[in-house]
């Protein structure tokens, strides 16, 4: 049986330095985005999938497990922020702090319970949590039901940075968004992703070693629902809403596409995978139900085709590590 | 005591459709290693056939009990031999993307033509009307589904754990190589034991499409509550599988009675407190 992320062969020597320039074009093409013309909100919106694809895929791709349920922490931080800034009156920092803490007690509690099992077992019961949640915060009031939390208010960051300035938007999400993404580069760079990387390719063995994986893959789990719950408490300033959109099993299922059609088990890749989902969305926004076709269209040629992603199929040729 | 009794009912018949997909998805995770993420939508198009056969053929009920679930597990087959036979070898986490895909590709169809509302389907005249038993009145149809299902669960647990054709699966389930060292067709029983998981779902779908209505998204949200039930009772066994769907459903059912509220979250939490107790389910093997 091959793991999956086989398929994505590391190029040890170079790695790093052929991340490092990625990493530069990368931020440098974001940093440039309001020069451009780009609809900003769009790339926002982008970032902050990217971002949560990132999370995600620290899970997949460095501890091989598979989550199902990544839009728990999407939601939940989503609401906590929204309450916080709408109801309480939070200035916009402390509701990003409010919003990922609350998503990083929830990945304390739903990561125990979860990485009691492996494999599908472990993609089945991620998935039976966020829908546990979903019918909590459909009965919830603080959540409005149906209707979602609407109007949040953006405010003034720091008191000084006027969020409801794109381009002052902007550039803190990409703030933001960098930050996370360096996080979980160094997580995977550091002794921490190692281990975590060997447990996924010999769980046994690494436990003959004397690593309690579980505390690796718990500690996994809780770095990347809270970094998940950034990202959701950063979508609050752009959507300005929190609704049971962002808490369904639909939402969780597009993070798994976006990272695999970037590239599983890459760094770059879900961020490519972002972006291109939700350039799809935005195009074909028009076609209705067939965007749901065309995604799970994309999801069946992916998984039978291009398992690599882009980022790992490009790797893969040219021999450069993503 | 009769709100009490109704809600048991309920109860039951949730649990023969749980325990009719848990069933299913046992038997294709027996054999194809897949946990098939398609059972929902593959239950819906059952549901969908039986409506299709009445208002476009005139086919009745009685046949479509018997033609929806070949059909629907003929559509099974062709997904098998023409997809999911290319991820023999792979992570299961593959199986279940892939049929995840293919779940948003039905779903996606029949809600472009059929919008999201449900469309009625009628129940047969021979099971119209109810019975009073004293204690409780009992829509006969309801009775019928409880018992049918038991019926074909309680026959295919006969004809895995009892048969010659069941003994090659099990057979083929633990050492495929060695099955087909024998002469035995193995991918053939892969392709037919996939056609009998689906064609389980598609009976339990035409089962519910005179009680839930027949709507393109009545199998997504029941497949992940039959996911937490095949969490609680493990994959590995037939019997399991069905105990735990009836006993869950039941459980709901009584939950709906005395605490409403919780009625659609309390087989999930039932899931978290099995794996903090025993975490490798009630009958389950360590998987």
């Amino acid at each position: 049986m091959t793991v999956m992320t086989d398929y994505i062969l590391p190029v040890k020597s170079r790695g790093l330095h052929d991340e490092m320039i990625a990493f530069g074009i990368m931020t440098a093409l974001l940093l440039i985005v309001p020069l451009t013309g780009v609809y900003p909100y769009f790339v926002m919106q982008a970032l902050c999938f990217a971002l949560l694809a990132c999370a995600f895929n620290l899970l997949i791709g460095y501890g091989g497990l598979l989550s199902f349920g990544h839009a728990m922490f999407l939601g939940t931080a989503g609401y906590v922020s929204g309450h916080a800034l709408k109801v309480w009156g939070f200035s916009p920092e402390l509701g990003i702090v409010a919003g990922t803490a609350a998503a990083g007690a929830l990945a304390v509690v739903t990561g125990s319970v979860a990485i009691r099992r492996q494999g599908i077992y472990f993609a089945m019961i991620t998935l039976a949590l966020s829908q546990l949640l979903y019918f909590i915060y459909l009965q919830a009031t603080f959540t409005h039901g149906e209707d979602g939390i609407q109007g949040i208010p953006q405010g003034y960051m720091f008191g000084l940075l006027n969020l409801a300035n794109p381009t002052i938007l902007y550039y803190i999400v990409l703030a933001c968004f960098l930050f996370g993404f360096l996080v979980i580069f160094r997580a995977i760079n550091s002794p921490f992703g190692e281990v975590l990387k060997s447990t996924r390719e010999n769980e046994q063995r690494a436990i003959s070693l004397g690593y309690k994986t579980d505390q690796y893959k718990l500690l996994a789990f809780i770095l990347s629902g809270t970094l998940a719950g950034f990202a959701g408490s950063l979508k609050v300033f752009v959507a300005q809403n929190a609704s049971l959109t962002d808490v369904h099993w639909s939402m969780s299922g597009e993070i798994v596409l976006m990272t695999l059609v970037g590239g599983l088990g890459t760094v770059f890749g879900p961020v490519i995978g972002a972006f291109v989902i939700i350039a799809m969305q935005q195009y074909l926004a028009g076609f209705g139900q067939w965007v749901t076709v065309i995604q799970g269209v994309i999801f069946a040629s992916c998984v039978l085709t291009f398992r690599r992603g882009i980022a790992g199929e490009i790797s893969h040729r040219f021999g450069i590590s993503l | 005591m009769q709100a009490l009794y109704a809600q048991l009912l309920v109860g039951l018949i949730n649990g023969s459709f749980y325990a009719l997909l848990s069933l299913g998805l046992a038997v294709i995770f027996g054999m194809l290693n897949i946990v098939n993420f398609a059972h929902g939508a593959l239950y819906m198009m059952g549901a969908f056939c039986a409506y299709f056969l009445l208002n476009i053929a005139g086919i009745g009920y009685w046949p479509a009990l018997v033609i929806a679930p070949i059909a629907v597990g003929i559509f099974g087959m062709l997904l098998e031999r023409t997809l999911l036979k290319w991820l023999a070898g792979l992570d299961h986490l593959y199986g279940m993307l892939l049929t995840f895909g293919i779940a948003l590709i039905v779903q996606g169809v029949f809600q472009n033509y059929f919008g999201s509302s449900g469309l009625p389907y009628a129940i047969p005249d021979e099971l119209k009307g109810g019975m009073n038993l004293g204690f409780m009145f009992l829509p006969v149809y309801r009775g019928w589904v409880v018992v049918f299902s038991l019926v074909v669960c309680l026959a295919t647990w006969f004809l895995i754990e009892r048969t010659r054709l069941g003994a090659y699966l099990r057979a083929a389930t633990e050492n495929p190589t060695l099955v087909r060292a024998f002469g035995i067709n193995v991918p053939r029983m892969i392709t037919l034991t996939y056609g009998l998981g689906v064609g389980l779902a598609a009976l339990a779908g035409v089962l519910s499409a005179p009680i839930n209505q027949v709507r393109p998204l009545m199998g997504a949200d029941l497949i992940i509550v039959v996911f937490a039930v095949v969490v609680i009772g493990g994959m590995g066994s037939i019997m399991g599988s069905i105990i735990t769907g009836f006993a869950l459903g039941v459980i709901e059912g009584l939950t709906k009675y005395f605490y409403p509220e919780a009625s659609n979250t309390v087989v999930f939490v039932l899931m978290v407190l099995v794996l903090l107790v025993k975490p490798t389910g009630l009958t389950g093997r360590a998987a």
